[in-house]
């Protein structure tokens, strides 16, 4: 794993998904087991690109997520690699029996991408906006669960998927990101990057929560107060060591996710601090509400999720330290 | 065309299938008896005569693939395998026992010779319309046959995968539906019908179909998948059976899932092994 930081909190000029097509169109090059399953949302994600270089290796099943679950499934049973992208309200909920079953207890390797996480669906509105979809993955044991937080990091976790054997599921930003790593940073799955060193607060975040994280340790530094930030983008299985290092130097931690709190990187951090390290720690996200319509600047204030947000979550975590 | 010689074996087969699917379900008390034998017949088809496979390679990559979608349906596929030599049919006797590799519903993770996990209805139909894709993109011949119940068919995902499957002309994909009228709460007619008919709809999917009037009749069975090998298309075999063919009780009954008391198990299991004994003596 190595990295170089940007965070300089500008947009990305690519496309996040480009990250993710960009990869597959790579991979199926040299490796003719991986496929492409869409449910009518390939255009969305650029996936027609996929189509282009390889008809063969793309497949549209229509708007029927279960079925395309289902077939996913059965194409890994025969040895191949298939990666199957919807909106993550639809690669979660609507095709949830099926990834828990066929995919997951079957042991058949599906790669589950899944588009416009929390309030990136912005103008899709409360029916396309996943804050769940993470947190059902979760449920299934063996489950991988990313939340990746730009090109740069989409493109590097992508090529790693190919090699998991069982289930995973990767949320995928479509557009509007900022870009935080420089171009050839390379991840680990369930390696969590320790992007600042501090001494006062951890800072736990994926997915678009780790440029505000940012944003946020500038402003608490203003103050004098020192954070560390540890990108979490592998939820499960979850990098507790890496945790566990900084929650002991700081003494407490804020968790800040795009995301339902009580079933996603802020509940699967508290399990693991309560179980062996139990310190303060709060929750940035969705506490218990459901998605809503609207920019998602605005949304960002709504749901509590915005950089000063953030700040304010870790004086309050200070506080409690005692 | 096969022999009537042979046709005859098959129908043995079937009945001994019969026996030891009863005797599986036997060592539980209770079980799943009507589904699992009104598709004897046609298991009896598929692993004696038409199936490629190899019990000392069951994952061997060009086999045929046989999924029961209608997942509850175990015991019978277990009597199969097992008389086919996948193990001694007599292991299954531990149906759902603490960390048997025998559970109801069938389990590719711990039987040997099932291809698939199926039990929550309708997946396993989607999953074999994905191995008919993986196998025509590895360039392999091999047939898939999915198993369906008529009550199963009440499932959207059926749907999804008849669509699918048609959409992509993945004609080494043969459906049978079994269409033995009855499902857990009753009548399909009374729980939920399926319309013009599970034919129809099949038909309206875009699919080969044909109605084998008696679906417990290997002879008849034998000529549909004849005429399902011509077909560009997927094929439907719908299935007219009987819940509980060959066992009078349930017969009557129709019951989905039954616990038969002590006599009414004596009966059957006597009733079965003496049909075997006539069979066999008119095959001599």
């Amino acid at each position: 794993m190595s990295y170089t930081l940007i965070g300089n909190h500008q947009k990305d000029p690519r496309a996040n998904c480009d990250g993710y097509v960009d990869a597959m169109i790579e991979m199926m090059k040299d490796d003719k087991r991986i496929v492409h399953i869409d449910c009518d949302l390939a255009a969305c994600i650029n996936a027609t690109r996929i189509q282009k270089a390889y008809p063969e290796r793309f497949f549209n099943a229509g708007i029927a997520e279960a079925n395309a679950m289902g077939v996913a499934a059965g194409m890994a049973a025969t040895g191949m690699i298939p990666f199957m992208h919807s909106f993550g309200v639809f690669a979660g909920r609507r095709a949830f029996d099926q990834a828990f079953l066929a995919g997951g207890y079957s042991h058949w390797p599906i790669h589950v991408i899944g588009s416009d996480p929390g309030v990136t669906a912005a103008f899709n509105g409360a029916t396309h906006m996943p804050f769940e979809d993470a947190g059902l993955y979760l449920t299934i044991p063996d489950a991988v669960v990313i939340d990746s937080a730009d090109y740069v990091q989409t493109y590097a976790l992508t090529k790693k998927l190919v090699k998991q054997e069982g289930i995973t599921y990767m949320r995928l930003i479509r557009k509007d990101h900022k870009q935080v790593y420089g171009d050839g940073s390379d991840f680990e799955i369930g390696k969590g990057v320790l992007l600042k060193q501090g001494s006062d607060v951890t800072i736990v975040a994926s997915g678009i929560m780790v440029n505000n994280a940012l944003e946020a340790i500038e402003k608490l530094s203003l103050e004098g107060i020192s954070a560390s930030l540890i990108d979490m983008h592998t939820w499960k299985p979850l990098d507790e060591k890496l945790l566990l290092e900084q929650a002991q130097i700081t003494g407490c931690v804020v968790s800040a996710e795009n995301h339902l709190v009580n079933c996603g990187l802020g509940s699967m951090v508290a399990q693991c601090l309560s179980e062996k390290l139990p310190l303060p720690q709060e929750f940035i996200g969705n506490h218990s509400r459901y998605g809503k319509c609207g920019p998602q600047s605005d949304l960002e204030k709504d749901y509590g999720m915005t950089a000063e947000d953030i700040m304010e979550a870790a004086l309050r975590a200070i506080d409690r330290k005692g | 065309m096969i022999e009537d010689k042979r046709i005859r074996e098959l129908e043995l087969f079937a009945q001994e299938i019969r026996l030891e699917t009863l005797k599986i379900i036997h060592s539980r008390g209770n079980g799943h008896i009507g589904g699992s034998m009104s598709i004897a017949d046609a298991l009896a088809l598929l692993y004696g005569e038409i199936m490629h496979y190899d019990p000392k390679e069951p994952l061997m990559k060009d086999r045929d693939w046989c999924v029961l979608s209608k997942g509850h349906a175990g015991p019978a596929l277990y009597a199969t395998l097992g008389l086919s030599g996948y193990f001694p049919v007599n292991e299954a006797y531990t149906l759902n026992d603490f960390n048997t590799r025998f559970p109801s519903h069938t389990d590719h993770l711990i039987t040997k010779g099932v291809d698939l996990t199926t039990g929550s209805l309708g997946q396993g139909f989607s999953q074999a319309a994905g191995v008919a894709l993986g196998n025509r993109l590895q360039s392999i011949e091999s047939d898939v046959y999915v198993f369906i119940g008529d009550g199963e068919a009440d499932e959207g995902q059926i749907w999804e995968a008849a669509q699918f499957t048609a959409h992509y002309k993945l004609k080494h994909l043969i459906a049978l539906i079994d269409n033995n009228g009855r499902q857990l709460d009753g009548s399909c007619e009374e729980v939920m019908s399926h319309g013009k008919g599970l034919g129809a709809k099949f038909e309206a999917f875009g699919w080969n179909v044909i109605e084998v009037q008696d679906g417990n009749s290997i002879k008849e069975l034998a000529a549909a998948f004849e005429k399902a090998r011509s077909s560009e298309l997927p094929t439907a075999l719908i299935l007219h059976t009987i819940k509980g063919k060959g066992v009078s009780l349930m017969e009557k009954s129709g019951a989905h899932s039954a616990k038969p008391s002590a006599a009414e198990w004596e009966q059957m299991l006597k009733e079965a092994e003496e049909k075997l004994m006539t069979m066999k003596e008119q095959a001599l």
